[in-house]
Formats: C-alpha cells, sequence, structure tokens
C-alpha cells in the first residue's frame, strides 16, 4: 500500500502535461464561437489534401522503420552473439550520437548531404538533399538505435539451449533461425516498430531541413496549422490544427493497438514500451 | 570571415578601452569617452529589461554596454518567426518589454490594442532617423506612434554570376528551365506569393482570389525547377556555390556576399518588397523606463553603426549612415538608389483575407 505514494509525482506529472494539454486539443477542435460544434472539424475532415499527407507521412515513416528494421536486425543478432562485455560496450557507441541534440544532429546531415559528399564527389551543380531518399535516409539515422535496442535485449534472452536443441533435432542454421530465434524475437521486433514509427509519422525538423522544404508531412501540417492560425488576425482559431492532431492520435493509437495484438502471445521478452 | 574577426577584435578593444575608463572614473566620465555619437549619458536605471527578438540580430556587446551605461540587467531572448512572436505578445503573461517585430505585425499588435505608444521626449536619438524611412513606416504605423524602424531592407534574388550569366532583371529567371533544381524560394507565404504577384503585375497585398490563384498555379509549375524552400540554410548553400540563385533579404544577401565575391544581388524592374522590423513596447511591459532608454541607445549614431556592422542588415538611422564606410553605403543592397525603393512596397496586414493566402500556400507546398 505504501509504496504507491512513489507513483503520484508521476500521476500528477501525467494529469499536468498529458491530460490537460489532451483536453485543450479537444477543447480547440470543437470550439466554434464558445460553443461545441462539428462544423470545423468535418471541414478539415473533408479537406482531401490533408489526407493525401498523412499517406505520404505514413509511407514515408513506413519506409523508415522497414529500412530500420532490415539494418537493425543482423546488427542486434550479431551483437546477440558477442561476449555481454563487448556487446554493452557497442551498445553504449550506438546511444553516444544520441546525447547529442536531435536538431544538431540533423543539421549536421545536412551539411555532409549538400557539401561535403559532393565536394568530395567532386560534383558542383548537385547535392544530395532535397530528395525523399535523403529524408529517409536521415530519420533511419536518427531512430535505428531505438530498433537495434529492444532487438537486443529480446534476443539476447533467448534460452541458448533452445537453440542447441533445435541443432540436436536436425535443424540447419537457417531453420533454426526461422524456426526458433526469429519467433522468439517478435517482441523486440514489435516494440522496435514501435518505437521507431511513431516518432517518424510525427517527425518534422528532418522533412524541412533535408527535404529543403519540399515535402511537408503531417507534423509540418500540424506546426503550419498552428503558425497560421497564429499569424491571422483576432483570436487565434486552433481548429485545424487541432483536429489535425487528434487524427494523428488516433493513428498511433491503432498502430500501437495493432502491435500490442502481435505481442500478445509473446508476453516475455524485451518490450521496452 | 576575415572581416569579421578584424572587426570583433576591434570592437573588443574599443569595448576593453570603454570598461578601463568606467572603472578608473566611474560612470559620470562616460560622456568623453567614444562610445556614443553625442557623448550621451545614461542615468542608472536599474531592474530588468526583457527583450524578445530574431536570432542573430543584435551585437551582443551593445547589451554588455548597455547594461554597464544603465545597470539594467537585460534577458534577451531570441524567436524565429513573427508568428511566434505574436503568440507570446498576445498571451496574458507576456513578460517582454520590447520586441522587434516586422510591418504587417505591428499593424495586428496596434489594431488589438497590444502597443504603448512611444514617448518620444525620451528618445531623443530619434531625430537621426531618416525621414523617407519614417513616411514608409508611417504606413503601417500612422504617425509612427508605436514604433520606430530598428532595420530595414528589400527582397530579391541573389545570384551566382559563374553559373547566370544573363543580367538579373525579371522575376521569371526563377522560371527558367536552364536553372532547373538550382533555385531556391523563401519559405514564407507573404515573401513567395508576394514576388511572384509583383511577377505578374499585381500588388502584393492583393485581396483578388483569382490574381492569387495565377501566382499560386505559376508556383506549383515551378516545382520541378526549384531546389527547395529555404529559409537560414540558404546563405551556406550560396555561399559555398550549390544553388544557382535564391530569393532572399537584402541583409542576408549581403552577408552572403562579404563570404563570395562570385554572387550579386538584384532587385527585379517588376518590383518587390521592401521591409522592416521595428522596436516596440508592448503595452505589459514593466520596465518602460529602460525600454525607452535601450531605443535611445540603439538610435545613438556611434551604437547604430556598430550595430548595422555586426548584423550587415541596413540601418535606417542617419547619424550611422555617416559613421559607415564605402563598403556598406556604397553598396546598392545594402544602400539601395530611390529608383530600387520607389517600386517596392511594404506588406500589410490582410486580416482575415489571409486564410486565402494560406490555403494557396498549402496548395503548393502539397504539390
Amino acid at each position: 500500500m505504501k509504496r504507491k505514494v512513489f507513483a503520484y509525482p508521476y500521476i500528477v506529472w501525467m494529469a499536468l502535461f498529458i491530460a490537460v494539454p489532451m483536453v485543450f486539443i479537444f477543447y480547440y477542435a470543437f470550439n466554434v464561437d464558445g460553443s461545441f460544434s462539428f462544423s470545423k472539424v468535418w471541414a478539415t475532415l473533408s479537406d482531401i489534401s490533408k489526407w493525401r499527407v498523412l499517406w505520404v507521412s505514413i509511407e514515408i515513416a513506413a519506409g523508415t522503420t522497414v529500412f530500420c528494421l532490415l539494418l537493425g536486425y543482423p546488427v542486434a543478432y550479431i551483437l546477440s552473439n558477442m561476449r555481454k562485455s563487448i556487446a554493452a560496450f557497442i551498445s553504449v557507441l550506438f546511444f553516444v550520437p544520441m546525447w547529442m541534440n536531435f536538431v544538431l544532429r540533423t543539421y549536421a546531415w545536412q551539411a555532409i548531404l549538400e557539401y561535403a559528399i559532393p565536394n568530395m564527389l567532386g560534383w558542383t551543380d548537385k547535392t544530395l538533399t532535397g530528395s525523399v531518399w535523403a529524408v529517409m535516409m536521415v530519420l533511419v539515422y536518427n531512430f535505428i538505435p531505438f530498433m537495434v535496442m529492444p532487438l537486443y535485449n529480446s534476443l539476447s534472452k533467448i534460452d541458448r539451449s533452445l537453440i542447441e536443441a533445435s541443432g540436436d533435432l536436425g535443424a540447419n542454421g537457417r531453420m533454426t533461425f526461422f524456426k526458433v530465434v526469429l519467433p522468439l524475437s517478435v517482441p523486440g521486433i514489435v516494440s522496435g516498430i514501435t518505437m521507431v514509427f511513431i516518432p517518424a509519422i510525427t517527425a518534422f525538423t528532418v522533412p524541412a531541413l533535408i527535404g529543403n522544404g519540399n515535402y511537408n508531412l503531417y507534423g509540418n501540417e500540424i506546426e503550419m496549422a498552428f503558425k497560421q492560425a497564429a499569424g491571422s488576425a483576432g483570436s487565434a482559431d486552433y481548429s485545424v490544427g487541432s483536429t489535425l492532431a487528434i487524427i494523428l492520435l488516433i493513428c498511433v493509437f491503432i498502430s500501437t493497438a495493432v502491435m500490442n495484438r502481435f505481442d500478445k502471445d509473446h508476453e516475455e521478452g524485451g518490450n521496452l514500451l | 570571415m576575415k572581416k569579421f574577426f578584424c572587426f570583433a577584435l576591434a570592437l573588443m578593444m574599443l569595448f576593453a578601452f570603454a570598461a578601463c575608463s568606467n572603472s578608473s572614473d566611474g560612470p559620470a566620465a562616460n560622456g568623453d569617452n567614444e562610445v556614443f555619437a553625442d557623448g550621451d549619458q545614461y542615468d542608472e536605471i536599474g531592474g530588468e529589461l526583457n527583450i524578445l527578438n530574431w536570432g542573430e540580430y543584435i551585437d551582443p556587446e551593445l547589451i554588455t554596454l548597455f547594461e554597464e551605461e544603465t545597470g539594467v540587467k537585460v534577458n534577451y531572448v531570441e524567436m524565429t518567426s513573427n508568428e511566434e512572436m505574436l503568440i507570446k505578445l498576445k498571451s496574458s503573461d507576456c513578460v517582454y518589454d520590447m520586441c522587434f517585430p516586422s510591418e504587417y505585425i505591428i499593424e495586428q499588435l496596434i489594431a488589438s490594442d497590444l502597443l504603448l505608444p512611444l514617448d518620444m521626449d525620451k528618445i531623443p536619438n530619434a531625430k537621426n532617423i531618416m525621414q523617407d524611412k519614417l513616411e514608409i513606416t508611417n504606413s503601417f504605423d500612422p504617425g509612427n506612434k508605436y514604433s520606430l524602424p530598428y532595420m530595414w531592407g528589400t527582397v530579391g534574388i541573389l545570384y551566382n554570376t559563374t553559373m547566370v550569366e544573363e543580367p538579373v532583371t525579371s522575376w521569371g529567371i526563377l522560371w527558367d528551365e536552364k536553372y532547373a533544381g538550382q533555385i531556391w524560394m523563401y519559405d514564407s507565404v507573404r515573401d513567395s506569393i508576394g514576388i511572384t504577384l509583383k511577377y505578374l503585375g499585381y500588388d502584393l497585398n492583393t485581396r483578388s482570389e483569382a490574381e492569387i490563384a495565377e501566382a499560386r498555379d505559376l508556383l506549383i509549375a515551378q516545382k520541378p525547377l526549384r531546389k527547395g524552400f529555404g529559409t537560414d540554410n540558404m546563405r551556406a548553400s550560396m555561399i559555398n556555390g550549390k544553388a544557382a540563385m535564391a530569393v532572399i533579404y537584402s541583409g542576408d544577401a549581403f552577408v552572403c556576399m562579404d563570404e563570395n565575391e562570385d554572387l550579386a544581388y538584384a532587385v527585379p524592374e517588376e518590383g518587390s518588397n521592401v521591409w522592416f522590423d521595428n522596436v516596440v513596447i508592448p503595452k505589459s511591459a514593466k520596465n518602460i523606463e529602460a525600454a525607452h532608454a535601450f531605443i535611445n541607445f540603439l538610435n545613438d549614431g556611434a551604437i547604430a553603426a556598430r550595430n548595422t556592422e555586426y548584423i550587415y542588415y541596413s540601418t535606417p538611422n542617419q547619424a550611422a549612415m555617416d559613421r559607415l564606410d564605402e563598403y556598406f553605403t556604397g553598396s546598392e543592397t545594402y544602400n539601395p538608389p530611390k529608383e530600387v525603393l520607389d517600386r517596392c512596397t511594404v506588406f500589410h496586414d490582410l486580416g482575415d483575407f489571409v486564410s486565402v493566402y494560406n490555403e494557396a500556400w498549402n496548395a503548393i507546398k502539397m504539390k
């Protein structure tokens, strides 16, 4: 009973900084001249261009997640087969760049793609910024540790004797991997996907800095809606921005729910969320 | 860059000198050092002064100097957009004693009754401000009652003369297929749509939906030619020769031209935007005394000259212009001739109509 006391600060924190802002988002979305109304939300929902932006954002976030998984899984697998002390050291190296601010890292990539690499290759009139691929690459760079760590956690928790047993029963390496290791690492895959997909779908600094402002993702769209509302005359109308934020919230909610479903059969394992 | 270091060194020496004389003779002796143009003296005011300004938009040494002269503790906060400032000024717990919004924002702030009329008796140095600039600012702040110009400039095309051979005289060059992928546009609704309207021969404050739709379609068609929409990142890109041209503010252009001599700046003949960032005091200001003293301080000829030499944006201060060397005053980018100014217009607040611009902008950004 007594231990519950320690949770109170966190509950207060959550109420203040998660629940209250959430109430505000809904208030702003449905508030039309002081009364509750669906009219503005409906107007935003029926704007097809906004849905197109959402779709592009989902595509880019999904692409980022796939690349993170394809690149991160082998790394996590190799790490899990190393001696614990070496693996710990290497995973620290993975996280060292994360100690630096996200925006600074993105600026560094901007310089690399705009100047460093093109100059090295002697290109005078071409740069690497401004393409979807550049945006995705920097997103992958920024989020890959969040894929590798849960994967590594769940892979290293797999009981070695299961792999040995698989070999004793006549399975070759490939079969062991697909029949034993891969299914047992599903919790790690699931939390890795969640931890990459959700921040990727909401990212807005990377498309702005690396995409040369050419790609408006959903995060940029929300930012723009709030800025435009603030910049217009009279009292600001945050309805559009709030509605977009709610849509994004629903997307995140759905993807988390789907992921948890996958995760159900694998209660144990390295779930970071 | 070398120039900047020389200047910084000179500043530091000057500053050290001022500091020395301060410590030996006390504040009363300030009048006879060379810091101020007219041997001004500042009374001890004390308290705190909360300033909200754009990034890299003041010589930080000047803040220290002001603090030493007046005993005021300056809290200096930076922002990145007019909209951000508007949010801060509109909120009920605004703590700022002064800030530096652009013209169309000042119109809104005046309309919302958020600004304090300036007490010109406390700003004797306002006499240094050029009359022709005050005539322009008069159009958005009638009688120059609430604001005084701080920095100003034009919007134009910065281009690399090794990549662009013909003279740049028209905005049309931004739609020239020769330069596909080499063209930077400015990531701002009013600026990008504004210059397109000018190219089409319309007013950049137009309230005609048809004209805006025409500009929108032109900008959508420009998509394959465009390198992107940039802001501060365009400077490095242009200095390093990574793009042929950029729509940019004259002050930024002047900075770039200082770093790369292949760059040139032109204000196209169709006309453009002339902008002003003015200093204002919000109604909610606490230290009104210090805010006025700081505005007066900034308008001292010697101080304004130091400030503009640091920022590279054009000063509206005649006493400062008299102190600047040929490098500044002789540059058509820094000091555009009258015929350039005559074809430029200021942005005005559009009220609710701005939503038409915003919708067009959303369509452009979504390609």
